[in-house]
Order: structure tokens, then C-alpha cells, then sequence
């Protein structure tokens, strides 16, 4: 391919993703040439670029629904990577408002320019993760995503524990990124390709050709290794101290977008490359071909299942606020590794679905905590203590997100969980939606704790807790917006199936339910 | 004209003073203890006028209303062929659910007088009473088993704050207990809800979650075995028999009951003995054994062998209790075991006798402990050998305690009598040693209602008590109205079994036409 056949392809679909870029690097020229130690004017420039970027990928969604390939898959626009995209865009901007109100109550962030723009980097690598069917983009894109975020996480320079969570970050997200290369590396040497497409016809010939357990380890170091990215089981726990450390924002935008961005590789690459496998000569055959497929799903199914019960349960014993969140999230990834197992039709809409609810429920919670963590100059679940009356709007806030986190009718949190479960016993996979429903019961308890503290506990203070507007925006937004689409799910849910279904050409690997 | 969306008006009219209640300031108590009490005449107004519209010769489901909410399109069908789950939004009344709506209402209406007495945070204890009572009300309007599961979870949310908020000492340890047990339960209700709705299609063969539709589906006997396997069913109807067997609460899960009533307040306690309890046996009633005669069938002696440990055990604890709360605690368990053996009969007139168990000792136990809540006002405790000899100061209070004691024991001439005659009744005809031992039950309860309530109330009057005064106007209003519908059902049961009668003998021939 000539450097004229690259002119010809028609850019204009990868315009959210030059949007990102350019903003990105006017803010880092704009950074430069500005005096003034504030850079809120940076923070609203990134959200120009977001809102400009979402309006990109909302007018490529009405327009084209067929998967556009560029450079042989190396970058990949499809629907499957449109509503991601909308789901990091939408995170970033609340993450870029409640960045505003972060930056106005605490000044332990200093390197502010930086802090903008390389949100922006992340942001990029997010969209290049759901958008690639390449494993050397993806990789680019993975590793774009995870280097913005071991500094956005040790930004607050002064503060030992947030240099110690930026480290350890680094420290387990690079022995991660080591394994996933190291998978990448034996597909690569078995199909000689590196394009998922190819790699997953390949493979199911190398498969019936005696190559099975080489697939099988390649499989296990590509889960390791993306496990982290998902912050499930078996590459959790740093995810606590992480959590603790980071800016409040950051860890509301490393539980929402980065981890949905983890979703889209993981469902990308692996439901791709190695849930589809197929024996060309046994294809007529009833199973379709299917060769490799009830390891990965069974696997998978053991991690979601271990995730929910060690989340859950480790929540259990936790005071400070930001690591509970952490142990939750790791539960909540559980949850959303449960579509990917029982593959149903509904699987990519469950999925979105649940993201976007989990994106709200834990921005306008993390937003909250924010709030109330620097007012009391504490983290601790203790700081809670008498929110009620101090602003009762909050708490009542508070409580739909924590109802919503629980599941529990009617919040958006709730419906997304139905959905999901609803598929789990269809396929019979009974003993997941057991450990599912079961472990929720158990999450009631810690997330009841804010509700404990919030309205039960009397606090030190009586005075109204003060709400930056940034954070009101954010918390009004999402409250209503959780009781909304967990009262009309159909809204999401029919929007996402009209916009980002047809081209969604992973459409043969999911299972027809009657089949199990 | 109205009647097209009555259910709808009386489920939902709590909102009006949820409303009003949310724009008073909160100092004005007064103000908000009137919105609160007059707001729940609207529900018992619309339940009357229910009451008088309904048509006792129709077996048929009234004042149905049905309107579409949410489609999961799912491909489970037996057939293979696309097949959606439509949630509609489904309301409808039968004989049983009728009467228990109008009890809900009038427990309600008297709770919420006997909330008089609450002081602290008086705004917030109406908006959560208010929601309580939409749940409730939810529960047994609709006709869909999805409503049925949020209606459930919403009267769990506002009891925990009722219970934790404005309970005794240990209010909080009792919250969680609730919280977690009938988390427990709702769980369990789920999942065998879900089975249901992916098994059972309805006469079109479409997914259904109308409960008259899954009952004609069970009750035609044409459901393909490989659809519902004998071990599936009932499990099914295990799992119906648990989740509903906590609410009731059936004996080993009935420890979090006990807690709830010591630790909550007297108006919440009111409501949970008299309402929340009877979800449970009214669950047990129309799915429990709705859907799965045959298998209740098969299982009727075990629940016999149940109900008579509940009701011993409840006896003979309650005999030995310190505490007129426990007493009553305990009292209720006893009690509850009469519905499990009315349910146990499978005939007629076992079902009545069950029936009128739930409705009659909603009464009873609402006015005794609206009646340990007026004393406990008076004198702060409700420890037995610390009270005695009422009698003297408070005459009318007292003498209302005994005709309460009285029919809670059996009285003939008031609504306990009936009901566990008829219970009795019909398992004497099929069980005959089973139900002999369960009327040992009958004595046990004589021996420590007498017991506990002559002590109180006769005796030496304690010098601390002699001036102590006798029932305001506003509290003879809870007493008059709750006494006189348990007269009222002693005397004239027809009130009662009339508008039962058909939907009685459609459930009856369901059940002996599969397992007689």
C-alpha cells in the first residue's frame, strides 16, 4: 500500500478521534504560553473538544452503520466502537466538570496543563481501543490510555500516598501490558497475522492441527493480562490503592471510561480471536464448527464469578469510602463480564447498557464523594455522617446511586442488572446467576453503610455542605438520569439497538439461546 | 370510566401527600402529622369505592389495566423462532387481592394516626411512610410478576429507614437484619420469577409474567415437559415457598422478624405485622400454590407439619417472653402458622380459613400494638412485670386490650374465631393429626394472651401508674375502627367470604383437578 492509496480513504469517519488529537495538542501549545497558575481555561477547552468529538461519533452512527476498515482493519469504525466511544466521551466530560470543581477546592494538583491535556491522550487511547482490529493498535491504543493514566493518577505531586498509587500502577499495569504482548506474541506466531480477522480464521485451523494448548496459554496470558485493564480477578488488587491514591476525578474516570475501554478490547479480542474459532471442515456440522468455545466462556465465567464474590465480600471491611468504591467496581466488572459469557443476541445492548448505567452511577457518586471527602478532610466512611442534614438533596442523591449500585428497582442499576441476569438463566447458566444475584445481596450491605452514615449517624458538623457547581451539574444529571433510564430503559436500549446494531458483525459467534 | 385505571389511582395516590409533604417546611409539625394522616384517607376512600364496585359473581381478574412498558426480545423460545419478553405494565384485582388492598389501606390510615406520637424528623417519616404504603398497595394491585418483584423491593427501602431511623436502641442492628433476610428472599423470588417468565409461554406462546396467564398455563396440563421437568417445578415452587416463607415469616427464618418487632416503632410495626407480613402468605397463596398445585399438592403435609411448629413454637415462646413485644412477636408466628395449615388443607374452605387468618390477624395485631404503642407513650416500658394494673388508670385502654387479646385468641363472635375455625375446619377433613395437634396451638394462645395482657392490665396498680391517663379522642379512633372490623368479620363474615367466594373456587378445582 502507497502512501497515495492512505490519501484516498475517507478520513472524515475518524474525525472524533482527530478532534481528540488536535484539542490535545492545542492544549499543550496553549499550556505553554500561559502565565497565570489557573488552567480552567484548559479544562474548558477540553470539553469543547468532547462535546465536538461526541457530535462526530452521533453523526457517524446516523450516516454509516457498515463497518469502515481503514488500512486493513488497522483502525475499524464500526457501530461495536461508535457506542463506546459515546460512553468515553460522555465520561470524560463529566470527568473535565468535575475536574473544574476538583481543581477550585483542593490545589494538590499543580501540574494542571498537563493534568487536561493528558486526560485528552487517555481519552484517545480509549477510542483507539474500541475502534482497532489489529492487535498492534490495539496495543498502541491500550498502552496510550494506560501511560496518560500512571500520571493523571500520581498527579497530586505532594501527596505521598498519590506518588505510591502512581507507582504502583505502573508497576502492575506494565507486568500486565508484558503479559498481553506475550499472548499477542504466540497468536502472532501461529497465524502470522495480526489482524483479528485473519487471526480467528487461522487459528481454528491451528487448533485442529494440534495446536490447542498453544492457543489455550495464549488465551490465559491475554485474560491475565486484560484482566487488569477490567480489574477483575486475577489482577485486582491494585486496584484499591490505586483508587485511594488518584485524584478523586481520575478515579471516577479509571472506574468508568478506562474500565469500559477494557471492556471493548476484551470483547474485541477475545470474542473475536478466540471464541470463534471454527473448524472449516466441521462447519455444516450442528455445533456450526464451534471448536474452542466452552473454554474461554467457562473461564470467563470463573472470573466473573470469583470477581462478584471478592468484590463484594472484601467491600465488606472497608471504611475508606474510595477503596470500597474500588472493591465495588471490581464486583461490578464481575456483573459485566456475565453477557460475555452467555453470548446471548442481547449481549452487546446488556453490555452497553450496564456501562452507561455504571457510568453514571459512579460519576455522580464518585462526584459526591469528592465533595464530601475535602469539606471533611477525610475519606473515611465516617465523613458521611449526618449528610442528611447538612444537604439533604445530596444524600437523597447519594442514595439512588447506592440503590442503583445495589441493583435495587427502580434505578438504571437495577434494569441493567435484570437484563443481564434474564439472559444467565436463559442459557441456564444458573450457578452464575446464583453467585450473581446471591453476592448482590451481600453488596446491600456496604452500600446501605453511606445510607447508614448519611441519615442514622449524627455528624460532627450541622453545617450545609458546600457543592461546587460542577459537582450540583454532575449529580443532578446523573441522579436523573439513573431514575429516568431505570424507569424507560427502552429509551438506552432501543436507541443503542437502532444506531449500533446492524453493522455489529460479531452477530454469528453469539449463541441462539434454544440451542443450550 | 374511572374504574379503567382505579388501581392505578388508589396504588399511586400516596403521592399527593408525598407531594404537599415535600413543600412544607419541616418545623411545622403539625401541619405535616395532618398532610400525613389525611393523605392516606385517599387510598382508603378509592380502596372503598373498590370495595363497592367489585362483582362478587365474577371469578374473573377487575378493574384490570394493562399497558405496555418494556421489550427484551430474546430467543428462548421452544420453537426457535424470535420470541419477546414483554414487562408490561399490569394491574388487576381478584376477591383475595381485593380485600387485601382495603386492609392495607385501613391498617394504613390508623398507622399513621398512631404516628401521633412520633417526634423527631416528622417530614421525612411521612414522605417514607407514603412510599411504603404506594409498595404495598403495588403489591397486591398488579397483575404482573415484575411489578409484583419492584412493588416488593419498594416497600423494602423505606421500612429499613422506618426501622433504622425512628426504631428503639438497637434500631440499626435490626434495619440490617430486615434488610438482609429479606434481601435474601426477594433474591430467591427473582430468580424462580425468571425461570418462570423464560418456561411457562402463554396461550399464544409468548413469553408472559401475568399471574392469571402462568396459572392458566400450569392449571391447563399441557405444559411440554421439556419446557418444565417435574424437578424444575418444584424447585420452582421450593424457591416460591422460601423467598414468601421468610416474609411470613416460616419457623427457622423467622429471627429478623422478632428484632423488627422490638426495635421498630409502634405505627411501623402496626404496618409490618399487619401488611408486610401478610405479602408473604398472600405470595405463597397465589404463586405458591397458584402455580404449582400439584406440587403444593404433594408438599401440603410437610407445610401442615410447618404450620404446626410455627404455631407451637410461637405459642410456647410467647408464653415465656418478658416483653409484651415479644409476646406479640411471637404470637405472630403462632398465628401465621394457622394460614400455613388453612393453605395446607388444599380445599375450600381451607383456603378461606387462610384468608381470613391474613386479613383478621392484620386487625388484630395492628390494634395490639397500636395498643403497646399508647402504653409504651405512657410509660415508657411495655416489660410485663413492670406494667399491671392498668386497669384502674386506663380503663378503655385496657378493656380494648382484652377484646384484642380476646380475638386474637378465638373468641367466637369475632374475627379471629372464624378464621382459624375455617382453618381448622379443612384440615380436619384431610389431616386429622396434624390438626389436632395444631389446636393445641388454640389453648397455648388463651394461656399466654391471658397471661400477659390480665397482668398488665389487673392487679395492684403500681403507685407510678395510678394517675396515668386514659385514651385520648384521637387515639379511640384507631381502636374503634380496628376493633370494629374484627367484630364486624366475627359477626357478619359473609363481608368477607363473599367477595372471596369465586376466586376461591377457581384456585380449588386447579388444585384437586391435578393432584386429587
Amino acid at each position: 500500500m502507497g502512501v497515495k492509496d492512505i490519501f484516498q480513504y475517507n478520513w472524515s469517519y475518524l474525525l472524533p478521534e482527530f478532534t481528540i488529537l488536535g484539542f490535545a495538542t492545542l492544549l499543550s501549545l496553549i499550556d505553554l504560553g500561559l502565565r497565570k497558575r489557573s488552567r480552567a481555561v484548559l479544562g474548558w477547552l477540553a470539553l469543547a473538544g468532547v462535546i465536538l468529538a461526541g457530535g462526530f461519533v452521533l453523526w457517524n452512527a446516523q450516516i454509516h452503520q457498515e463497518p469502515f476498515s481503514y488500512m486493513n482493519d488497522m483502525l475499524r469504525v464500526d457501530s461495536f466502537g461508535n457506542a463506546f466511544k459515546l460512553i468515553f466521551l460522555g465520561g470524560v466530560a463529566f470527568c473535565l466538570i468535575m475536574s473544574q470543581s476538583y481543581m477550585k477546592i483542593s490545589d494538590e494538583v499543580t501540574h494542571r496543563g498537563e493534568y487536561y491535556y493528558l486526560m485528552l491522550t487517555a481519552l484517545l487511547g480509549a477510542m483507539v481501543m474500541a475502534s482497532s482490529a489489529d492487535l498492534i493498535t490495539l496495543f498502541v491504543g491500550l498502552e496510550l490510555l494506560s501511560i496518560s493514566s500512571y500520571i493523571l493518577v500520581g498527579l497530586r505531586k505532594k501527596v505521598l500516598q498519590s506518588n505510591e498509587s502512581s507507582f504502583k500502577y505502573l508497576v502492575t499495569g506494565a507486568i500486565s501490558s508484558a503479559m498481553i504482548l506475550f499472548g499477542m506474541s504466540y497468536v502472532y506466531g501461529l497465524t502470522g497475522s495480526t489482524n483479528l480477522y485473519q487471526i480467528s480464521q487461522r487459528l481454528g485451523e491451528a487448533y485442529t492441527s494440534g495446536f490447542s494448548f498453544l492457543i489455550l496459554l495464549s488465551f490465559a496470558f491475554l485474560v491475565v493480562g486484560l484482566s487488569f485493564k477490567i480489574s477483575t480477578v486475577p489482577n485486582y488488587m491494585w486496584t484499591p490503592d490505586v483508587y485511594q491514591g488518584a485524584p478523586t476525578p481520575i478515579t471516577a474516570f479509571l472506574t468508568a471510561v478506562s474500565k469500559a475501554a477494557g471492556f471493548a478490547i476484551v470483547i474485541r479480542l477475545l470474542l473475536v480471536c478466540f471464541v470463534g474459532l471454527i473448524d472449516p471442515n466441521l462447519y455444516a456440522s450442528a455445533s456450526g464448527g464451534r471448536v474452542f468455545f466452552e473454554k474461554p466462556t467457562f473461564f470467563l465465567s470463573v472470573i466473573a464469578a470469583l470477581s462478584m464474590i471478592f468484590g463484594n465480600t472484601l467491600a465488606l471491611r472497608q471504611t475508606n469510602v474510595k477503596r470500597m468504591m474500588a472493591y465495588s467496581g471490581i464486583a461490578q466488572a464481575g456483573y459485566l463480564l456475565v453477557p460475555f459469557v452467555t453470548l446471548t443476541q442481547l449481549f452487546f445492548e446488556q453490555t452497553v447498557f450496564y456501562l452507561f448505567a455504571y457510568l453514571l452511577m459512579s460519576f455522580g457518586a464518585f462526584a459526591i464523594i469528592m465533595a464530601v471527602s475535602h469539606d471533611r478532610k477525610s475519606e473515611d466512611l465516617g465523613s458521611f455522617a449526618g449528610l442528611y442534614h447538612r444537604s439533604p438533596l445530596a444524600a437523597v442523591a447519594m442514595t439512588i446511586f447506592m440503590l442503583s449500585l445495589a441493583g435495587i428497582p427502580v434505578t438504571a442499576g437495577f434494569f441493567g442488572k435484570f437484563y443481564i441476569f434474564i439472559s444467565a438463566v436463559a442459557v441456564h447458566q444458573y450457578w452464575l446467576a446464583a453467585v450473581m444475584i446471591g453476592t448482590s445481596v451481600i453488596s446491600y450491605y456496604y452500600y446501605f453503610g453511606f445510607i447508614r452514615q448519611m441519615y442514622m449517624r449524627p455528624g460532627n458538623t450541622e453545617a450545609p455542605l458546600p457543592l461546587p457547581k460542577g459537582v450540583v451539574f454532575i449529580v443532578a444529571v446523573t441522579a436523573i438520569a439513573t431514575v429516568v433510564f431505570g424507569a424507560a430503559p427502552e429509551l438506552v436500549t432501543q436507541y443503542v439497538h437502532h444506531h449500533f446494531n446492524s453493522g455489529f458483525d460479531f452477530g454469528n459467534l453469539l449463541v441462539p439461546s434454544s440451542e443450550s | 370510566m374511572l374504574n379503567s385505571y382505579l388501581l392505578s389511582l388508589i396504588t399511586f395516590s400516596p403521592l399527593l401527600a408525598i407531594v404537599v409533604l415535600a413543600f412544607v417546611p419541616k418545623q411545622q409539625g403539625g401541619t405535616i402529622k395532618w398532610i400525613g394522616v389525611l393523605g392516606t384517607l385517599l387510598p382508603l376512600i378509592l380502596s372503598l369505592m373498590m370495595f363497592a364496585g367489585f362483582q362478587y359473581e365474577s371469578s374473573s381478574v377487575q378493574f384490570a389495566e394493562k399497558v405496555p412498558w418494556v421489550t427484551i426480545p430474546l430467543t428462548g423460545s421452544p420453537t426457535g423462532e424470535l420470541v419477546s419478553l414483554k414487562i408490561d405494565y399490569e394491574m388487576g384485582v381478584d376477591g383475595i387481592s381485593m380485600s387485601l388492598m382495603l386492609l392495607t389501606a385501613i391498617v394504613a390510615t390508623m398507622a399513621a394516626i398512631a404516628s401521633w406520637n412520633i417526634k423527631r424528623r416528622l417530614k421525612e417519616y411521612f414522605i417514607l411512610f407514603h412510599i411504603l404504603l404506594i409498595g404495598m398497595l403495588g403489591v397486591f394491585a398488579t397483575q404482573s410478576l415484575f411489578l409484583f418483584f419492584i412493588f416488593f423491593e419498594l416497600t423494602l427501602i423505606p421500612a429499613y429507614f422506618l426501622i433504622g431511623i425512628w426504631g428503639y436502641t438497637e434500631r440499626e442492628k435490626a434495619a440490617n437484619k430486615f434488610l438482609l433476610y429479606n434481601g435474601v428472599g426477594s433474591a430467591i423470588m427473582l430468580i424462580a420469577f425468571i425461570a418462570l417468565f423464560l418456561n411457562v409461554p402463554n396461550e399464544e406462546l409468548q413469553m408472559t409474567m401475568n399471574m392469571s396467564e402462568l396459572t392458566a398455563a400450569f392449571a391447563s396440563g399441557e405444559l411440554p415437559p421439556e419446557l418444565m421437568s417435574p424437578a424444575l417445578q418444584f424447585g420452582l415452587f421450593i424457591a416460591l415457598f422460601i423467598a414468601f416463607g421468610i416474609k411470613l415469616p416460616i419457623f427457622p427464618f423467622h429471627t429478623w422478624m422478632l428484632k423488627v418487632h422490638v426495635q421498630a416503632p409502634p405505627p411501623v410495626v402496626m404496618i409490618h405485622s399487619g401488611i408486610l407480613l401478610k405479602m408473604g402468605a398472600y405470595g405463597l397463596l397465589r404463586m405458591g400454590i397458584g402455580f404449582f398445585p400439584a406440587e403444593a399438592y404433594s408438599f401440603a403435609t410437610w407445610m401442615a407439619v410447618l404450620g404446626v411448629i410455627n404455631i407451637l413454637y410461637g405459642a410456647v415462646l410467647a408464653f415465656v417472653q418478658k416483653d409484651m413485644k415479644m409476646v406479640m412477636a411471637y404470637s405472630s408466628i403462632s398465628h401465621m402458622g394457622v394460614v400455613l395449615l388453612g393453605l395446607a388443607a388444599m380445599n375450600t374452605i381451607g383456603f378461606q380459613g387462610a384468608v381470613f387468618q391474613v386479613i383478621s390477624h392484620g386487625f388484630i395485631s395492628a390494634l395490639m400494638f397500636f395498643l403497646i404503642g399508647v402504653v409504651w407513650e405512657r410509660t415508657g416500658t411495655s416489660t410485663i412485670t413492670e406494667l399491671g394494673g392498668l386497669a384502674k388508670s386506663m380503663p378503655f385502654i385496657s378493656g380494648v386490650m382484652l377484646a384484642g387479646a380476646m380475638a386474637s385468641l378465638g373468641l367466637p363472635g369475632m374475627s379471629g374465631f372464624i378464621s382459624e375455625f375455617l382453618s381448622f375446619l379443612g384440615l380436619f377433613g384431610v389431616k386429622p393429626v396434624l390438626a389436632a395437634l395444631g389446636t393445641l396451638g388454640i389453648i397455648l394462645t388463651a394461656a399466654y394472651l391471658l397471661r400477659a395482657v390480665l397482668r398488665t392490665t389487673f392487679g395492684p396498680t403500681p403507685e407510678r401508674w395510678v394517675r396515668l391517663a386514659d385514651a385520648q379522642p384521637l387515639e379511640v379512633v384507631p381502636m374503634v375502627v380496628l376493633l370494629g372490623f374484627i367484630i364486624l368479620i366475627g359477626i357478619y363474615p359473609a363481608v368477607l367470604s363473599d367477595p372471596l367466594q369465586e376466586t376461591l373456587k377457581t384456585i380449588v378445582p386447579i388444585v384437586h383437578g391435578i393432584g386429587g
